[in-house]
């Protein structure tokens, strides 16, 4: 539910949109809570990337981060996954939950967590090994496959959800980084299936790939949602207006506003996420 | 966007249209052309000139080293007289036959053998009587007959069938006596001389006749020290490169550290020589000239270049693979061993490659540790004494007898060749196991 914005409208100044007129709206749809994240901050350090940032993610929709280069809309979504742990200078603080549990609670484990969080990044990192070997390296690892024929079948289902299958069934054993760039990122969001995640964190998937093979990621990301809670972060405003359902948008290190994508492209509460939008700065 | 805008009414230089055939311009032109023909020009000077020494080089080497895998044989006949010789043909086939067959009197027989050549006799190399009992070791059924039968020779008659003597010279300054001229002269006239490939130098160990030394143990001892080298500097300084890169924290213990293992590459390998000795000999008490110590005193020398080498290639992984990998969940051991170091691997064979080929050709460190011992005998052991090739060379150099210059030139084409193969197989390797990303 976006009932944040109000709960944050109480606790603290920090400026937060109120779309709760949308939210009503759409409450005929079920929508359920998947992660939450409540004040984070991230320091890099002595700077300050990330000052007090709540929202809810839900499992429905596809989530979108917007908002000019440095805005820390990258560093939030590595939070989720706890990527930011492999920067040596990094220091998160407030409380991140998956299904209700706090992700950077000592007894966490931060290998299950990205098993079940998955993460596709900016520029395609398929490992330089054979196609297979790349849906394959996952499942195997954490034990979900104990025989081939199991991995055949997992390999092919990824395969098949991330739309890639029919180009690559007759080339299983040829490496990944021979196909092209749109087929490597679907490869690797293929690879981000096979450990069967629950939530799939895309760090602008499509800025290295050209608009054919953008239109394709997009498409994808369509048929992924429901399945699969999905955040996606994008500098590209329209393809957040396209394939999400929820918008945030951050500037210099704070959320802005968090609302409805067609509310955040259509009529703005904030004048920032106005200007933004209408290509002012950013 | 927006651009500059010049008030109207203020003063502004006008510049004037650049006029690009102008002499002045031209003449730049052509100043331009020639520098980078002479620079085209130095370059392939250099490359020359290197070229023209390392040809030089190895002329030289090959020119005095290659008569060393020759050797002259003399042929006479031996008559196994079992009475004299002293062993029972009963016994040498029994059991404990061996030992029987090495009680005789192998260098009697020799002398009466070599007495036939008559005048000549003194041609016979002092060790030639191993062939004979070695002959008897391989068929016991000689004994009692007699047999033709190819001797080395002494080293000068050798070099004389060479002709590495001027015979114009007096005989006080040509390094031949006119003894073993006229030696040579009636067995070459006799026709019982022949040239044939030198089996002692490639199977037999350092010796004080040069017709007898061989660079085979030295060899050997070669191989066992590289291997104790590797078996240590390989896994220490990866693994200490997989922690530095990837699991230690930034900070001034792992920057002193940094710095400690880049002077320590930089350090002369007579250091690590008195470091050996100390600690390996003279604490641990390690036998002397043992590949073992070698292997461990080399291993400290290679470990720095090993560390050095292993950090860049692990570093030249590029992080996206990481990323890739710890985003669907692998632990940062998976990472490393079944990501990084795969992709590093390549990079790191390279480096300890160079490191092995550096410590192939140390001979400073090897001479504190005792291993410039005087080994006439293969080593049979990690801790039996031995020597390395380049010792071996600096010994040989060293020796006064003439006969040992082209064997020093025939070690040094062993010991290039020894290199060249393990550089060969670096490459191999490399390009097996090289990926793209």
């Amino acid at each position: 539910m976006t009932d944040i914005p109000a709960r944050q409208a109480d606790g603290n100044s920090a400026p937060m949109a109120h779309n709760v007129p949308v939210a009503a709206g759409r409450a005929a749809e079920a929508v359920t809570t998947k992660m939450t994240a409540r004040d984070v901050n991230v320091f890099y350090g002595a700077k300050q990337a990330l000052k007090n940032v709540s929202i809810d993610v839900s499992r429905e929709n596809v989530t979108a981060f917007i908002g000019p280069s440095g805005c820390g809309k990258s560093t939030f979504l590595r939070c989720f996954n706890r990527m930011n742990d492999t920067v040596d200078s990094a220091q998160v603080s407030g409380r991140i939950q998956l299904d209700g549990k706090d992700i950077y609670s000592p007894d966490m484990d931060v290998v299950q967590l990205r098993a079940r969080v998955g993460m596709v990044f900016q520029k395609p990192n398929p490992f330089p090994k054979s196609i297979y070997e790349n849906i394959a390296y996952g499942p195997r690892i954490h034990g979900l496959a104990r025989a081939k024929p199991d991995l055949d079948i997992i390999v092919e289902s990824s395969l098949r959800r991330a739309g890639l299958w029919d180009e690559a069934k007759d080339r299983l054993n040829e490496s990944g980084t021979a196909m092209s760039g749109g087929q490597q990122q679907r490869l690797c969001i293929a690879r981000a299936i096979a450990v069967d995640p629950e939530v799939i964190l895309m760090d602008e998937p499509c800025s290295a790939l050209d608009p054919i093979a953008t239109a394709k990621i997009e498409e994808l990301i369509d048929e992924l949602r429901g399945k699969y809670a999905i955040v996606i972060v994008t500098h590209n405003m329209q393809q957040a207006a396209r394939v999400s359902q929820k918008t945030a948008f951050f500037h210099l290190g704070s959320m802005v506003e968090y609302g409805d994508t067609s509310m955040i492209f259509t009529n703005p509460v904030q004048t920032r996420t106005k200007d933004y939008i209408t290509g002012r700065y950013g | 966007m927006a651009s500059v805008i010049i008030p109207e009414n203020e003063a502004v230089a006008v510049k004037l249209p650049t006029d690009w055939a102008s002499p002045l311009m031209r003449g730049r032109v052509a100043a331009r052309y020639r520098a980078e023909r002479l620079f085209k020009l130095l370059g392939l000077a250099a490359l020359s000139l290197a070229g023209l020494f390392l040809a030089f080089l190895l002329f030289t080497i090959v020119r005095d080293g290659w008569t060393g895998f020759k050797h002259t044989e003399v042929r006479i006949s031996v008559s196994y007289d079992p009475a004299l010789l002293g062993v029972d043909p009963a016994a040498a086939t029994g059991p404990g036959g061996l030992e029987a067959i090495r009680r005789g009197d192998y260098i009697g027989l020799m002398q009466r053998a070599a007495a036939q050549l008559g005048p000549a006799a003194n041609v016979v190399s002092d060790g030639a009587w191993l062939d004979l009992r070695q002959m008897v070791e391989a068929n016991p059924a000689v004994l009692g007959t007699t047999q033709t039968v190819w001797v080395p020779v002494r080293s000068s008659i050798d070099l004389l069938a060479k002709g590495k003597f001027d015979l114009k010279e007096p005989e006080i300054s040509r390094g031949v006596s006119n003894d073993d001229v006229a030696s040579y002269n009636l067995l070459e006239t006799r026709g019982l001389l022949k040239t044939s490939f030198n089996t002692i130098f490639t199977g037999a160990a350092d010796s004080t006749d040069p017709e007898l030394a061989g660079v085979w143990g030295a060899a050997l001892g070669t191989f066992m020290t590289l291997l104790v080298t590797i078996a240590l500097a390989f896994p220490v300084g990866v693994l200490a490169a997989i922690w530095l890169e990837e699991f230690a924290a930034k900070n001034r213990w792992t920057d002193l550290i940094e710095v400690s293992i880049n002077n320590l590459a930089a350090v002369p390998s007579i250091i690590f020589g008195l470091l050996g000795l100390a600690v390996f000999l003279n604490f641990f008490n390690m036998p002397r000239s043992a590949p073992l110590v070698g292997g461990l005193t080399l291993a400290l020398m290679t470990l720095p270049v090993v560390v050095i080498t292993a950090r860049v290639a692990i570093k030249s992984v590029p992080p996206s693979i990481r990323d890739a990998a710890l985003g669907i969940g692998a632990s940062p051991m998976q990472v490393v061993f079944q990501h990084v170091l795969p992709l590093a691997m390549p990079g790191i064979m390279t480096g300890t490659i160079i490191g092995m080929a550096r410590a192939l050709g140390e001979t400073a460190p090897l001479l504190l540790i005792g291993m410039r011992a005087f080994v006439t005998d293969t080593p049979q052991g990690f801790a039996s004494p031995a020597t390395v090739l380049p010792v071996q060379v600096f010994l040989w150099s060293d020796d006064v007898q003439r006969g040992f210059i082209e064997k020093t030139s025939a070690a040094i084409i062993v010991l290039l060749v020894m290199l060249l193969l393990m550089n060969s197989a670096a490459i191999y390797l490399r390009n097996k196991f090289e990926r793209r990303w």
